[in-house]
């Protein structure tokens, strides 16, 4: 729309001119290439309607709506056998995101304390750190995800032998069963109580740090608001009478029933990202180590910090500008290879979307729910992590 | 640039022009030489690669038929291993020519994926697989256990249509391939391995110890397995459907593989009629006139490749129960040829 001044002006002189007006010429070409690239897009996607049409292959998204008569065996939502394809969907994609989410944030922390640990004076802790690298991140992520698998579920009992642990916790080849809190009236208290050290936590730090920049005495701000976001809500149990009562898992027939259920899917899946990708961040996070000038760690030293401050507060700061941005690349590949669960059962979108690909037989419908979806979650994540990246970027004034 | 929005113009004009023309298939495969099938990643008994790449199997028979029927030259297939979810898409954008690949026959697949069912080689019905050492001997006293199956199946919906009418909880976990089931429920995951029972019988051969597990005697559900075309292609259609035909007819007027060149002067007219001798059957096909005699001479009838890849002398020992002929207490029929 920018280009009808332009045009208008143009218009005044001769009529070759306007096509030698640099602006005017540039404006063209590009409105004809975004007509052509639309009308390309339109013709790909009338083309596929007219085949499907042809073919009388059944097209648009009305299945969504039609009884999907199958259960995933991990639903974040709760589902019955007279669910709709759109729910069954939706359960896939919260499980797609409940792995990728668990696994960044445990592939991040393998991945620093192995990248850490790789730089380390000790030579068995770094010798180890290089092995552990070298080995994972040099075998394909499909042959980890059943080797964890397997490896995982052959080493596990029989329901009726598994390890206990207190006589709640059950561990055996169909998950870990635990007793499931059930929050009675009264429980709104220790939600107050959690808040109310939360607050208080943050209050003291932010006192403490005012109170060092002032006198230079330090205060244990980490352990007292530990102390009070933990004992707050324990007092307020009792206070109120404990309204917590639990569910526990019991073996009756086949299996555990009640309680809460890790299956050995979501076990298998995640280790295998997290140990995967966490061999990658490992070598991210060396990397943005080794790009801090040495002389930043002497001058640390030479004002009198010792190791562990240095890294937190000089060396790691720096670090993390040339970290993130391929960090930001490592969440997304997590995020993705998740998609190889189909291979071991875990009821990804993928693998949900699948069958209802397969029921319905509506493929391009299917594959497009996948692509959209991906994307999304790609797209967000750059997001999130291009504005944290602005916001640690050196600011030059 | 005129020039370049022309071409661009062309070309999209030509991408939908190509579309809109589709050959017939029979045209097709006379072109490439050769039947394309879609076939399974690997079921003994049904379609199954051996060490050098030879694919046998009764589904592979199909292919082997219809080429016969083509060009006189059973070994005219090229094969293309398929999982279930990848099978009908291969079909429908014409990867393939012929999806042989104990495929059950539903309505959904028959109307709103574009499909035609071209008739039944095999009666199946899906079963369930338990360890003996659970003492179960019926499905019934399945509540709550964990059952492992294939995606992209009719499999999964059938167990939890059957475990929901009969007010019973279930852990259905679905794998991509069949050998990742097997393995699963080898290593103990599920208490329940569910898919037809005629696959039952040939994955039991893969677990450990095969003697361990038991078939249980519910079947719940029907699954007639066929090949399958694309719509809109009629002769085609004909040319799979009579090639099946053919092999039930031929072991019903007593034709085999071995009997069929003696059979040439039999004055049965419906065996005249069935190679060729009489009428032009092959001809009203588009193929030549001694189609039938092709399949049966080099593939063999419907009795032989039944029991060559899972009767009772092959390791699945699967007798011919109701896959007999009609005349034998059986469901196998096929139209005269007349």
């Amino acid at each position: 729309m920018a280009a009808k001044p332009h045009h208008s002006t143009g218009q005044t002189s001769t009529k070759g001119s306007i096509f030698n007006d640099p602006k005017v010429r540039g404006i063209i070409y590009q409105l004809v290439l975004v007509a052509g690239l639309v009308y390309f897009f339109w013709s790909i996607v009338q083309n596929a309607a007219h085949n499907l049409e042809k073919q009388n292959i059944a097209s648009g998204f009305g299945f969504i709506e039609n009884t999907a008569g199958f259960l995933p065996n991990q639903t974040l939502i709760s589902l019955s056998a007279t669910s709709t394809y759109g729910q069954a969907l939706l359960a896939g994609l919260l499980n797609t995101l409940l792995v990728a989410v668990i696994g960044i944030i445990l592939a991040t922390i393998v991945g620093f304390v192995m990248g850490v640990a790789r730089l380390s004076n000790n030579w068995v802790v770094s010798k180890l750190a290089t092995m552990y690298i070298e080995i994972v991140r040099n075998i394909p992520l499909l042959l980890q995800l059943f080797f964890w698998y397997f490896a995982v579920l052959r080493n596990l009992p029989n329901p009726k032998d598994s390890s206990n642990l207190f006589g709640v916790f059950h561990l055996n080849n169909r998950g870990l069963f635990m007793p499931r809190p059930i929050f009675e009236a009264g429980s709104e208290a220790m939600l107050v109580a959690l808040a109310v050290g939360i607050v208080g936590a943050i209050g003291v730090s932010i006192w403490a740090r005012k109170r060092q920049v002032k006198t230079g005495q330090r205060f244990p701000a980490f352990w007292t608001g530990l102390g009070l976001i933990i004992l707050l809500p324990v007092l307020a149990y009792f206070l109120s009478g404990r309204p917590i009562s639990y569910d526990y898992a019991e073996l009756k027939g086949f299996n555990y029933k009640g309680g809460m259920k890790v299956i050995p899917e979501f076990v298998g899946l995640t280790l295998a990202l997290t140990i995967y990708t966490g061999a990658f961040i490992a070598e991210i996070v060396r990397a943005g180590i080794l790009a801090v000038n040495h002389g930043q760690t002497e001058a640390a030293h030479a004002l009198g910090l010792r190791n562990g401050p240095t890294l937190r507060l000089v060396i790691i700061p720096q670090a993390m500008r040339v970290i993130i941005p391929p960090l930001t690349s490592q969440y997304l590949n997590l995020t993705k290879n998740s998609s190889l669960a189909v291979a071991i059962a875990y009821p990804d979108i993928v693998s949900v979307g699948g069958t209802v690909l397969n029921q319905t037989g509506q493929a391009i419908e299917v594959i497009a729910v996948w692509m959209i979806v991906y994307l999304s979650i790609s797209l967000l994540t750059s997001i999130l992590m291009n504005w944290y990246n602005r916001s640690i970027a050196l600011v030059e004034r | 640039m005129k020039k370049v929005l022309i071409s661009v113009l062309m070309g999209s004009a030509m991408a939908v022009g190509a579309s809109a023309a589709s050959a017939a298939t029979l045209d097709d495969v006379k072109a490439k030489g050769a039947v394309q099938c879609g076939v399974s990643q690997g079921l003994p008994g049904f379609s199954n690669p051996d060490d050098q790449g030879n694919w046998t199997g009764i589904d592979v028979d199909v292919c082997r038929a219809v080429a016969a029927a083509v060009f006189g030259d059973a070994k005219a297939v090229k094969y293309t291993p398929l999982s279930a979810k990848e099978r009908f898409t291969a079909l429908q954008s014409s990867e393939i020519d012929l999806l042989s690949r104990n495929t059950t026959w539903t309505m959904t697949r028959d109307t709103s994926l574009g499909l035609n069912f071209a008739g039944v080689n095999y009666y199946d019905g899906q079963g369930f697989m338990v360890r003996k050492s659970l003492g179960i001997t019926s499905a019934l006293e399945l509540d709550g256990a964990s059952v492992c199956t294939n995606t992209g199946t009719t499999t999964e919906l059938n167990v939890t249509d059957y475990f929901r009418s009969h007010n019973m909880q279930l852990e259905l976990v679905q794998f991509e391939k069949s050998d990742e089931v097997v393995q699963a429920y080898d290593s103990g995951r599920c208490d329940v391995y569910t898919t037809d029972a005629s696959g039952l019988y040939a994955q039991r051969l893969k677990l450990t110890n095969p003697d361990e597990h038991v078939v249980l005697p519910e079947i719940i559900s029907k699954e007639p397995l066929g090949p399958v075309v694309r719509q809109g292609d009629d002769q085609w259609f004909n040319i799979v459907k009579w090639s099946l035909f053919a092999m039930i007819n031929a072991e019903e007027l007593g034709v085999s593989s071995a009997n069929v060149d003696e059979m040439k002067e039999s004055t049965n007219p419906a065996v005249r009629r069935l190679l060729g001798l009489e009428g032009a059957f092959g001809e009203a096909l588009g193929i030549p006139n001694d189609w039938a005699y092709q399949i049966v001479k080099q593939v063999g009838n419907y009795a032989e490749i039944f029991d060559n890849n899972v009767g009772p002398d092959t390791p699945l020992k699967i007798s011919r129960g109701v896959n007999a002929l009609w005349s034998n207490g059986g469901f196998q029929y096929a139209p005269p040829i007349r």
